[in-house]
């Protein structure tokens, strides 16, 4: 292989893999508005909440199984409350109203965040080593194979569950159509809540990957920045999108970064995504794979 | 068979199983449905009829629990369920279509139907992930009472396909065999017929009648086709602009002047709103 090609297979390929974990964070937003039609703004905040308290739990010397689990159960516990008290009420509102709610819990995260954790950025120490891992020519850092494994691992996992699970199948029953998945005896409540808390589950790994990857602070919530360009690409709705918008997004970042940034002294892997973005919104506004669907007031 | 012949001879004896008391409905100032009254006979079928906006399928959605009327009461069997959410009166045994299609579009036939059986099914959120098993043995049962209605509804060869790709009264014939797929005491249809071309009518109302009969079902009806309503009824309620003007045998009906003139407008008798 020519060494173009090697520095190009090497762009792809960690473009692939951090890909794959803007991925993971855009299926927690894609769970919820898939199911409950709802806006999750929050996202980035989620994961940088979940952060927070894997690193807390490792201060308090906590194995790293045990602060995952701590996370997981917080991170459900969360998103199980928020559903219930913030959005439950808001429930038959217009789409605005939750909008606006999930846009001041992330503020509110924002700031309480650092009030009741610190504001130093904690190390999120994972016992992968630092030793790169070669795939090809090229190698990644364990951190971002770690982060695709897992990323993968769930949409394994949820391409499973809504494809053959009964409850998945209810829940897709949900997001086609609530009145009559209500009329099927399906109560049409819970699943938001199991949504809500699935997404709970998504963004306390993503919040161990990027937290690991990053470092933990109030930046980590900017992550969450990333979901809007991959969900917009893959489809608002559907979870094979997520994972393909993330891996157009991680790539084009990547090749960004590589080929572009010495030109212009930097900066393009940060906008580029958001020019794909309006793109996309210009020629297709419905994504990739998102359900080509009218809204009618 | 037995069953359902001695639930017609019930019929007879003037059982109600779902009973309508007084009901009405008001969207801001508009009044839909005012202080209707239905009885429904266990085993019969009863149509309800009236020119567009009479309040016919608001008069369906306060029984399945969308709307909550304004007054009056929704019994089933003795129990009020007026207040009751539509999944909890979908679970206690009213089953229901709707006027525009309503299947899952993006699941296929066999989803849809499963879908059906949903309040059949026992094995909760938590029961299911801990004890696998049953689930799955559950799963066997509820899938050989769907390919039971599969076969009922001829929908052999359409099992995998999504909803979206059937033609138009295919879809209302699985929207039917999901209704049914519930094993419903009382099954609400809202123009099952609508849009149907004669040899889907003929087919449909076959259908509706063997649910009643073979089935035992108890059917409500919405229908505009007066030619399947007056063969098929047991009892025609007639509604006009939210009020009952009229009720009886399909004989009946045809020959109540207020119906005629409700359909015909012939002078207008007061009360437009």
């Amino acid at each position: 292989m020519s060494e173009d090609l090697e520095f190009a297979f090497a762009l792809v390929l960690s473009g692939a893999s951090i890909g794959l974990m803007y991925s993971l964070i855009a299926l927690g937003f894609v769970l919820v508005y898939k199911a409950t039609d709802a806006i999750n703004f929050a996202q980035g905040e989620f994961v940088m909440l979940a952060g927070l308290i894997v690193v807390t739990a490792l201060g308090f010397e906590a194995p790293l199984i045990a602060a995952v689990v701590v996370v997981v159960l917080a991170m459900i516990g969360f998103s199980f409350g928020l559903e219930k008290v913030v959005l439950r009420p808001l429930l038959g509102r217009p789409v605005v109203a939750v909008i606006m709610a999930t846009i001041g819990v992330a503020a509110v995260l924002r700031g309480w965040g650092p009030l009741i954790f610190g504001i130093e950025t904690r190390n999120l120490p994972l016992p992968i080593g630092d030793e790169p891992i070669a795939i090809g020519p090229a190698s990644l850092p364990p951190i971002q194979v770690v982060g695709a494994a897992v990323a993968l691992l769930f949409f394994v996992v949820f391409n499973w569950f809504f494809k053959k699970s009964r409850m998945g199948v209810a829940m897709r029953a949900v997001a086609d159509n609530q009145q009559v998945a209500q009329a099927m005896g399906i109560n049409v409540e819970r699943y938001f809540a199991l949504a809500w808390a699935m997404a709970g589950i998504v963004s306390a790994l993503g919040g161990v990957v990027w937290g690991s990857m990053l470092g933990v602070d109030v930046q980590l919530a900017l992550v969450g920045l990333k979901v809007f360009p991959v969900v917009i690409l893959g489809g608002l709705d559907s979870i094979g999108g997520a994972l393909v918008g993330g891996l157009i997004i991680g790539i084009v970042e990547s090749l960004a970064a590589g080929y572009l940034d010495p030109y212009v002294g930097g900066g393009t892997k940060d906008f580029a995504p958001y020019v794909l973005m309006i793109l996309v919104l210009m020629v297709r506004p419905y994504g990739i794979f998102g359900r080509r669907q009218i809204e009618r007031v | 068979m037995v069953g359902a012949s001695a639930q017609r001879a019930v019929a007879r004896e003037g059982d109600n199983q779902l009973v309508v008391e007084g009901v009405s409905k008001r969207f801001g100032g508009v009044t839909a449905v005012q202080d209707v009254s239905l009885e429904v006979p266990r085993g019969g079928i009863v149509s309800i009829i009236g020119p567009n906006g009479a309040g016919k399928t608001s008069l369906l959605n306060m029984i399945s629990g969308f709307y909550k009327p304004d007054t009056g009461r929704v019994v089933l069997e003795g129990q009020d369920i007026t207040q009751k959410k539509p999944s909890d009166v979908a679970a206690l045994g009213i089953a229901r279509t709707f006027q525009n299609i309503a299947l899952f579009s993006g699941l296929t036939v066999l989803d849809n139907l499963m879908l059906g059986r949903h309040v059949r099914m026992k094995a909760g959120v938590l029961s299911s992930v801990i004890y696998w098993g049953m689930a799955q043995k559950e799963d066997i049962a509820h899938r050989e009472a769907v390919e039971e209605i599969i076969e009922f509804l001829k929908l052999q060869d359409l099992r995998k396909q999504p909803t979206s790709a059937l033609a138009y009264g295919l879809r209302k014939r699985v929207e039917l065999g999901r209704a049914l797929a519930a094993e419903p005491k009382v099954l609400l249809l809202d123009e099952p017929m609508g849009g149907m071309n004669q040899d889907e009518k003929e087919d449909m109302a076959r259908y509706v009648l063997d649910v009643n009969q073979e089935r035992g079902v108890t059917v409500v009806l919405i229908e505009h086709d007066m030619g399947v309503v007056m063969d098929i009824s047991d009892k025609v309620v007639v509604l006009d602009r939210g009020r009952r003007i009229a009720v009886g045998t399909p004989e009946e009906v045809q020959r109540n002047p207020q119906v005629i003139e409700a359909y015909l407008g012939k002078s207008k008798g007061g009360g437009g709103a």
